[in-house]
This record gives C-alpha cells, sequence and structure tokens, in this order.
C-alpha cells in the first residue's frame, strides 16, 4: 500500500503532503477541520535528520496553527544503527523529539497516531506513543524484536518463547498485545476517514492523562503495573 | 585529611544500594516498596529465571543537603538494569508522586540497557510512561537529574529517558547512547562499529565525549561522593524552566547546527578538533579538572 | 530454575527492626532476604536458583552456617544467579548482621 493510497482512504477531502527523506508533513482536510500529517514512511530507520524533521515541523505547527490536531502516520523499523549516528548523540535527538510532540499536547495540539507498518522500539517511542492514543492498521508489525532474535539474546528456546507468546502479551509481537498491554487503543480493520474523524473527536476532547496501565489493567494484559504505580503513590511518606 | 587520600568510593563498581547510602544524607534513607514486601517479576519466573525482590529498581525518599528529594536507583547487575513491567512501574509511580509532592528534585540513577527482552512489550511501554512522567514531573516545576555512571551506563530507550531529564550528571566511565555497540556491530559490522575497541567506544559514547558536547551538564569522578556534590552544586543553581515553544527552538536550533557541522564525523576525536581543542588526542588521557578546564576554556 | 525449601536448626537471632538485604541477583552473585520466622530455635530457607541439581550442596552450606552462627528465628529467602558457596556463605554472613543491626 502506498503513502499515496492511505492519504487518499484517510483524507478523501483533500491533502498536501510532502515527504522528504522517509519524512512525511503537511496538512489535510477533514469533517473536523485542517489537520497537521506528519511521520515516517518506508520502514524508516529514525535518525537525527528525521527526527529533527519532524520536531521543526511541530514547533512549526505549534507557532502557526495554534491548536491544529497532529495526525502521525507511523512507519518505522527503530532507529538508525551507526557510528556517526550515535556520535552525535541519537537518543538526544529522538528526546528532543519526543519532548515536542508533549509541548504540543501541552498547548492544547490533540494528536493520534496510526501504525501503517512497522513500529519498532526507539523509532516508535520518539513519536508514535507520545501521542494522546495510538491506534494500529490490522497487519502492521509492533515489536520491539521478533521471537528469533529474542532467542538469541535472552539464550530461551524459540519453541518455548513461541508457546509463551501464544499466551501472553508480554513480549508476543504484534499490535494486538499493545492494544492489550493498554499503549494501541484499537486496531483498524482498514484504513477509513470515518475511523478517523472519530477517533479525532475523541481525542479533542479526551482527558491528557497516562491512563496505558489503566487500560492495561483493564483489558487484562497489563496485570501488575497499574497496581504498582498506586502502592508507590499511596504508600506512606517517610 | 587530604581528600586525594581520602578512600574514594567507585560508583562504577558501587550496588544501586551503595550508591544511594553515599548519595543521600545518612540516614535519610526511606524505600518504597522494599523488598521484604515485594515479589520478582512473575514474567521471568515464567521463563525460568529467578527475579530480584525488588526487580532491579529502588525507589525511595531522603534528603541531600537537608531538602527533601525522590530517588530512583537502578540496578546494573540485575539483567543489565533492564526495564521490566515492575522495574517500569515503580519508576513511573515515584516520578507521578514527585508530580504531586513537588520533592526540591528527582535523583534519577540510570543503569540500564533499556527494555529488557524477556518482558519486551511492557518495558517499552513502560519507557514511554517513564519519558511522560518526566516531562510532567518537570512541567510541575521538579528538577529530574540523571545521574549516569554505572556499568550498563544510559541504553536504548533509557538512553533517550536521560535526555528529558532536566540535566545529566556523568562521570568518564559513564556512557550515554541509543543502540549498543554490539547491536550496530552485530547489524552493520565490525568496520561500521568495533564494539571491542573500548578506546573507540568511550570516544563515541563516553562521559567525556558527552560533556564536551554539551550533552551532559556535568562530568565528574567515579566516586560517589562526587556525584553527591554534582547534583547538590547544580541543584543550586538551577530552576526548571515550564515547557516553552521557546526552549525547544533553541534546542531545535543548536541540534540543527550542529548535525550540519558533524554529520560525517565518525569518531570523537575529528568532532573534539572541530570544537577548537588543540589536541585532541590527549582528551582520553586527561583527568577530570583538566577535562573541565579544558572545556570551560573553549570557543562558544 | 530450581525451587528449594530448607528447615534447619539454630540459635536465636537478635534481631533488629527491619528486615534485611544483601547481595544483587547477579552472575555468581545472589540476594539474601531475612525476615523474622515464627519458630525462634529454627531458621527455614526458601532458594530459587538459576541452577538445577545443587539441593545437596545447598543443604550442606546452610547446615554449617546454621550450626555455626546463630540463625534461629528467621526466613532467609535467597534468590540466586549461580553464586559458589563461598560467596553464598559470605552473603549470609553480612545478611545477618545486618538484620541484628549494623553491617559487618
Amino acid at each position: 500500500m502506498s503513502l499515496n493510497d492511505i492519504l487518499d482512504s484517510l483524507f478523501p477531502a483533500g491533502h498536501a503532503v510532502n515527504v522528504e527523506n522517509k519524512v512525511i508533513s503537511g496538512e489535510a482536510t477533514t469533517a473536523k477541520g485542517t489537520v497537521a500529517v506528519l511521520g515516517t514512511t518506508d520502514a524508516a530507520a529514525i535518525d537525527h535528520a528525521m527526527a529533527l524533521a519532524l520536531s521543526g515541523f511541530i514547533l512549526d505547527t505549534i507557532e502557526q496553527h495554534p491548536g491544529r490536531p497532529l495526525v502521525f502516520l507511523v512507519d518505522t523499523s527503530g532507529q538508525a544503527l551507526s557510528r556517526s549516528q550515535e556520535l552525535l548523540c541519537l537518543n538526544g535527538s529522538l528526546a528532543h523529539l519526543a519532548s515536542c510532540v508533549d509541548l504540543a499536547r501541552r498547548q492544547g495540539h490533540a494528536s493520534l497516531s496510526l501504525v501503517t507498518a512497522n513500529a519498532v522500539s526507539g523509532g516508535f517511542l520518539s513519536f508514535g506513543l507520545m501521542a494522546d492514543r495510538a491506534y494500529a492498521l490490522a497487519d502492521a508489525q509492533v515489536r520491539v524484536m521478533d521471537l528469533r532474535a529474542m532467542a538469541r539474546v535472552t539464550k530461551i528456546a524459540h519453541e518455548r518463547l513461541v508457546e509463551l507468546a501464544a499466551t501472553s502479551p508480554i513480549f508476543a509481537p504484534g499490535a494486538e498485545s499493545y492494544v492489550r498491554m493498554g499503549a494501541i487503543e484499537a486496531i483498524w480493520p482498514a484504513l477509513s476517514a470515518e475511523r478517523l474523524v472519530s477517533a479525532l473527536e475523541e481525542v479533542v476532547i479526551l482527558d491528557k492523562q497516562d491512563i496505558r496501565q489503566q487500560l492495561g489493567l483493564l483489558r487484562q494484559g497489563r496485570l501488575l503495573a497499574n497496581d504498582v504505580v498506586r502502592a508507590v503513590l499511596d504508600a506512606a511518606a517517610g | 585529611m587530604i581528600p586525594s587520600l581520602a578512600a574514594r568510593h567507585s560508583w562504577f563498581e558501587a550496588t544501586a544500594r551503595a550508591r544511594l547510602a553515599g548519595l543521600l544524607d545518612a540516614g535519610s534513607f526511606t524505600e518504597i516498596l522494599p523488598p521484604a514486601d515485594s515479589q520478582p517479576s512473575p514474567h521471568l519466573a515464567l521463563l525460568d529465571l529467578p527475579g530480584a525482590f525488588d526487580d532491579g529498581v529502588v525507589v525511595c525518599h531522603g534528603q541531600l543537603e537537608k531538602k527533601p528529594i525522590f530517588a530512583i536507583a537502578q540496578e546494573g547487575q540485575f539483567m543489565g538494569g533492564a526495564v521490566g513491567e515492575i522495574h517500569g512501574a515503580k519508576i513511573v509511580g515515584m516520578l507521578r508522586r514527585a508530580a504531586q509532592e513537588k520533592p526540591a528534585a528527582v535523583l534519577f540513577l540510570i543503569d540500564s540497557g533499556g527494555v529488557r527482552l524477556h518482558e519486551a512489550n511492557a518495558g517499552l511501554i513502560a519507557i514511554s510512561e517513564i519519558m511522560r512522567a518526566v516531562l510532567d514531573a518537570r512541567a510541575a516545576g521538579v528538577p529530574v537529574i540523571a545521574l549516569v555512571g554505572g556499568s550498563c551506563g544510559a541504553f536504548g530507550g533509557m538512553g533517550i529517558v536521560a535526555k528529558l531529564c532536566s540535566a545529566i550528571i556523568i562521570s568518564e566511565e559513564g556512557r550515554l547512547a541509543l543502540s549498543g555497540p554490539e547491536v550496530i556491530e552485530t547489524v552493520a559490522g565490525v568496520e561500521e562499529f568495533d564494539s571491542k575497541d573500548r578506546a573507540l567506544v568511550w570516544r563515541v559514547t563516553g562521559g567525556k565525549h558527552r560533556y564536551l558536547m554539551g550533552d551532559c551538564a556535568m562530568l565528574v569522578e567515579d566516586d560517589i561522593a562526587a556525584f553527591r556534590r554534582g547534583a547538590t552544586e547544580f541543584l543550586a543553581s538551577w530552576t526548571e524552566p515550564a515547557p516553552s515553544v521557546a526552549h525547544l527552538r533553541a534546542g531545535q536550533q543548536a541540534l540543527e547546527h550542529r548535525l550540519a557541522a558533524y554529520a560525517s564525523y565518525r569518531d570523537g576525536l575529528q568532532v573534539w578538533a572541530a570544537l577548537g581543542v588543540a589536541e585532541p588526542e590527549s582528551v582520553p588521557l586527561l583527568d577530570r579538572d583538566s577535562l573541565v578546564a579544558l572545556k570551560e576554556g573553549l570557543p562558544t | 530454575m530450581e525451587t528449594l525449601n530448607f528447615r534447619f536448626d539454630s540459635k536465636p537471632v537478635p534481631r533488629a527492626a527491619n528486615p534485611a538485604l544483601c547481595g544483587v541477583v547477579g552472575s555468581g552473585n545472589l540476594e539474601i532476604l531475612v525476615k523474622p520466622g515464627i519458630e525462634p530455635e529454627a531458621c527455614r530457607v526458601r532458594i530459587k536458583t538459576s541452577a538445577r541439581g545443587f539441593g545437596e550442596t545447598w543443604r550442606a552450606v546452610l547446615d554449617s552456617f546454621a550450626t555455626s552462627h546463630p540463625a534461629g528465628g528467621t526466613v532467609i529467602a535467597i534468590n540466586d544467579m549461580g553464586a559458589t558457596p563461598a560467596v553464598v556463605t559470605l552473603r549470609l554472613a553480612q545478611a545477618l548482621a545486618e538484620y541484628q543491626g549494623g553491617a559487618l
């Protein structure tokens, strides 16, 4: 599925979006008004230039279009793996990008992300998971690491991991695991302008607290985190 | 007593609990969810691995020079300090509590490779929650100071978290990056990054390099007392800024300039020369005080 | 992983206010948590260890410790990542010393 197909399906009323160096930026018309559209395509491995292009576009939007909702399209295979990138502190540019998404929220910009193909670790952390809400298409790949690589690193038999992954969302790759654990709101069976509009309607009135732990408990995918957070908050002060 | 003769207590070698004992005012440590009241991670048990009662992180109240602070200390010796479900939730809880109770600071003793792969999804989501909780604590006016000098450094998602903090205090032994050199070598080849070349690894990810480039606010000796002095000194002159476009614009410009100037470099030596260091090859040999003096003399 | 449970007779140990923890669950190391138990003349030990098949070694090391040190009235929980008997004995001594109100 090409980016243009994605954009046409999500924004039939029109879109003006640039793609440069796998970074998407622009705007689109929806039944809820104009939205900023940004993100990455072609399984981008996020590097400094991409992170700064995204963060710069977010800052422009905050300055020039106060309150305009942000729609992130996520297709990232993670972070760029190179010495020159690490030399310049890649984690710093990703943190800067995350700070910009967070600032937009504080300044009244509702945001949502849609994983269109891949969402992997560092790339996903820096913007997709920073949005008010995240969604994924049905065939999207959401993961930290596939089970074969995980078996190699953890020295646990691949068959055992496959067996456990069938029942536990804790490490099983896939968007469904992230829904059960509260990090993805829902899986969209197909691209749909109607779904996007109703998602936008929900995020604009959403309470901005991070409630992913509560959702993880409600959906029975993350049974411990919510209670641990509560216990820390409720523990008697020294 | 002459300070140089005093026994130094290495931060790098110490456990998380020993670091806290030396960092906070004596007797002020009060742990939240202490080991005796906690259960190890059931996810590790399912994979047939022994857990730790504190799941590899100690969260506590305490005091620093009589000011109330919160502290979070990751144990690098347990599963590389990696973030699992309980581990992450303890950190998130403490940061949220800080946003409510407003201590003078949160000291975040990071010693972690990032996500605990055995609990990969839970770890990744927890790190995302930690990222938001750090920014919420800071927006509430509470400085969050990252202290990095342990054997696992601050890598993966915890490298991002470190850079979301108000400031990073690092030792020469500390390392800060996103992907570990081993991961880059495995994927991109030994020519790209030879993870066994320790000197190179330090020139790319080490404390001196990060301090010279301005990614870390302070460089301190590998000594628990030095981290304590550094944190005290930093907080004495720091007021947490409110989140603002102007602040992030300035950050954006600095990062863009840096990328334009240094994008083709592959070794700290090249960056240091470009920063104006006359003898870049001498940097790895300089002691902490000489390096700080060198940095302070650089053109800005 | 293997879980082992033991009970040893041991002279009562005076307790301080708080449970004591020593060590870290890292390679070749272990953590030991000492809490008060209900039998003053016995020490109960529960071990979770990554190394299977060392039950008799654990029994011998712990039995020798409980005989030579007062450890009665405690419940001891151990998480182990392949510590040697020497490390186990050292950490037990540290944990019991801390349990009595002061580190070694």
